[in-house]
């Protein structure tokens, strides 16, 4: 075991991959020489060679459409979008190809690519170094969606997804970087060297996809969330003084339904709660399952924290960021009595 | 003089009711053209790329130095091919007027542009066509039964059901899965090059568009990322001056040709006779041993003209002059390579006739037997269970839950 903040986890991830499977290859802007501007791969391409490890054009939709080709050839790229906010030149690659081929060849093609990318805001980012896409994703037929939150499960996940033979998209959270966040951007930052999750090993391990994380088991209410807001809805719970049961989904796409229907089951309160809008964000499929399975088991109305609908202002940021105190309305509406 | 800006709105020459008219096709004498040497830097042979390479002349024979020397054999295999693409394309035309498939594209007039570019690349080369390239799958000898049955989306289709007629792919025959959605197929190409490079491989990509796709920005990321890795890759661009009803001015072509897009890349550009045979059999050769050998891309431009409809679901006499195509300057490709193996001694209206008609049966035989595996409206159906596999490798429970409710709703 070793102390590694989220960015080493990545990067110890896709040196493992890099050193046991010969046909894994990296490729993104900036990540090669530079190792990236967040340093997720640093000195990988060092370690690997320039033919392993590859600097590209400034082209999204480029690097997804070369990544499909060269996994049908037999490779298993993982493609960095430098910001999730910059995969959307990459959209038609990803959704009307990359995750129908498969399908529409009936399996004689597949292309295992990983497109890792950062997302989320809390970094003064402004509208186009903030977004938290996933949603649109989880939208499309035939791609995996992950989001981790701590460097254990980011290690693990990652592996997972360049070991898998469908397509995934893995964003990485990028608040959470360099330790976990609870929304206050006035206390001073934590390392992940405070927290066991900041614990990971050294060698190979996987995190299944399909497996929601019981955070904190709790008895009074449930918090579904994932990425920068699990510790977000931790803070807010633990400062209410209430039991909150938080799940970090982690996996949006498959999704462990069956441990949060336990769990809502049990407490009969639910918060959904991401960074991600509101309107049509994977926060109204959670409550839509949540509503489906668990109704007769409900106290309350279920909840939605989530970003307002609109672009993620640059000076606005903390006003737009769903902090604590969003959190703190919603579990206090599901804990009323009914 | 007053002068102002203006909106330039292309519009071809002819529209229907009008004289067809093809002076703006730029037209080179044949063998007039240099061949370069296949180690030439992109930017010393940059008139290729608006001159066209013509091999076959007027007289059906093969002159200049771009002629290929085919045996008369690979010439009448050649024909074969072309012939049969054309009966195959004829027969299913018809089938779906009749009723029995529900859509096809055929590709009249552009038999060489697949029959001659196919035959000159080897079965490990990887082919990513258009949809108009079956030529491709006659080549690499997929069975006509097998692209019939995909057609019919019957129980023996290749593709279980899911995607239009002449979505083909072939994973034994190299063929990757046809998209539908335009030119994605492009950059693809490029991506699979540069894997076969980064491993040692001595196979090389070949892809197909139209000159209406090369609008695309993957046509753009293709160009760029086959120019910056120099990846062993043929991208061909089909101009066959129609995309639907828009002529090619609205692909950008009345400024520049489509093939002179390579040299601003830095990539060998080629502008060649796309209803000769031997010209494009002789400009993807160069390409192909300028790959083979670490030369990089080359961009080629078909020049053609597309005879049918772009689709059964369309008529062009609604936006083209009735008479276009019998006044395209470069001719029939099937009747310019017969008159050439005539002119060899080779070939004869006879063999000719006997070759039709064998075809013709062949094509008849095929759909004989692909029926049987089921129709539209007979036979055998595919289960319908079969939506729900393949969109993982293995099956998530939201998908057995909504399987599992679809046949309820059978029951």
């Amino acid at each position: 075991m070793a102390h590694m903040n989220m960015i080493q986890a990545l990067n110890s991830a896709m040196d493992i991959m890099l050193g046991r499977d010969p046909s894994v290859v990296l490729m993104g802007e900036d990540i090669g020489y530079f190792g990236g501007v967040f340093r997720t791969t640093e000195g990988l391409q060092r370690k690997y060679g320039e033919n392993r490890v590859l600097d590209t054009p400034i082209a999204e939709g480029g690097i997804i459409a070369a990544a499909i080709g060269m996994a049908v050839n037999g490779l298993r790229p993982v493609a960095e979008i430098q910001f999730a906010d910059y995969i959307y030149p990459g959209f038609d690659q990803i959704v009307s190809e990359l995750a129908r081929l498969r399908y529409r060849s009936a399996g004689q093609f597949f292309a295992p690519v990983t497109i890792r990318t950062p997302a989320g805001g809390g970094i003064r980012g402004g509208q186009t170094h903030s977004q938290s896409p996933e949603g649109i994703f989880t939208h499309v037929s035939g791609i995996k969606v992950v989001m981790p939150s701590n460097p254990y499960d980011a290690k693990g996940l990652l592996i997972t997804a360049i070991e898998d033979d469908d397509p995934v998209v893995f964003f990485e959270p990028k608040r959470l970087y360099n330790g976990p966040f609870d929304g206050d951007p006035h206390k001073p930052a934590v390392p992940w060297t405070t927290h066991p999750k900041g614990q990971v090993p050294e060698g190979h391990y996987t995190v299944p996809f399909g497996v929601a994380d019981i955070v904190r088991p709790g008895s009074q209410l449930t918090i579904i969330t994932y990425g920068t807001m699990v510790f977000v809805a931790l803070a807010a719970a633990a400062a209410l003084g209430v039991d909150a049961e938080v799940i970090d989904v982690r996996s949006l796409v498959p999704l462990d339904i069956d441990t949060l229907v336990r769990s809502v089951k049990k407490t009969g309160r639910c918060v959904v709660a991401h960074e991600a809008t509101r309107f049509s964000g994977f926060g109204a499929e959670l409550v839509s399952v949540i509503q489906e399975e668990c109704f007769w088991s409900l106290e309350a109305p279920i909840q939605r924290v989530a970003g307002w609908d609109t672009p993620y202002p640059h000076a606005f940021e903390w006003e737009y960021f769903p902090g604590q105190t969003r959190v703190a309305t919603a579990i206090k509406a599901v804990m009323e009595p009914a | 003089m007053n002068k102002k800006s203006r909106l330039h709105l292309p519009n071809p020459p002819a529209r229907p009711g009008q004289k067809p008219d093809f002076s703006y096709v730029h037209l080179s004498p044949a063998g007039a053209v240099p061949r370069p040497e296949v180690t030439a830097r992109a930017r010393d042979m940059e008139s290729l790329a608006v001159e066209l390479v013509r091999v076959l002349d007027d007289d059906g024979e093969a002159v200049g130095p771009w002629n290929p020397h085919l045996d008369a054999q690979d010439l009448q295999v050649g024909l074969r091919h072309m012939v049969l693409t054309r009966l195959f394309d004829d027969r299913m035309q018809r089938t779906q007027r009749a009723g029995k498939i529900s859509f096809y594209m055929r590709s009249l007039g552009e038999e060489a542009v697949s029959v001659a570019g196919g035959m000159a690349l080897r079965p490990g080369d990887m082919l990513f066509p258009s949809y108009r390239n079956q030529g491709l799958h006659i080549v690499r000898g997929i069975a006509l039964v097998d692209m019939m049955c995909q057609l019919l989306s019957n129980t023996r289709d290749m593709c279980k059901g899911r995607q239009l007629p002449v979505m083909y792919h072939s994973k034994p025959g190299n063929l990757f899965s046809i998209s539908g959605n335009l030119a994605t197929q492009f950059p693809q190409a490029v991506g699979w090059a540069m894997a076969a490079a980064l491993k040692g491989e001595d196979h090389l990509a070949a892809s197909w568009i139209g000159e209406g796709s090369s609008a695309e920005a993957d046509f753009h990321h293709a160009l760029l990322f086959a120019s910056v890795y120099q990846a062993p890759v043929i991208l061909n661009i089909v101009n066959n001056q129609w995309a639907i009803s828009t002529f090619q001015g609205y692909a950008g072509g009345e400024q520049r040709s489509f093939a002179a897009r390579g040299p601003g890349y830095g990539i060998a550009g080629i502008r060649a006779d796309g209803n000769d045979f031997l010209a494009v059999s002789a400009v993807t050769q160069w390409a192909a041993e300028r790959a083979r050998t670490g030369g990089g891309p080359t961009l080629i431009e078909l020049v053609t003209y597309r005879g049918a409809a772009h689709s059964t679901s369309d008529d062009p006499a609604r936006y083209r002059a009735k008479d276009d195509e019998a006044h395209w300057p470069l001719g029939d490709p099937i009747e310019r390579l017969k008159r050439h193996l005539i002119e060899l001694g080779e070939w004869s209206e006879e063999r000719h006739r006997a070759l039709v008609t064998e075809l013709e049966a062949l094509v008849a035989a095929s759909w004989q037997e692909a029926v049987k595996f089921g129709t539209m409206s007979d036979g055998p159906k595919l289960n319908s269970d079969l939506m729900f596999e393949d969109v993982f490798k293995d099956m998530p429970a939201h998908l057995e839950r909504q399987r599992a409710q679809m046949r309820s709703e059978r029951s």
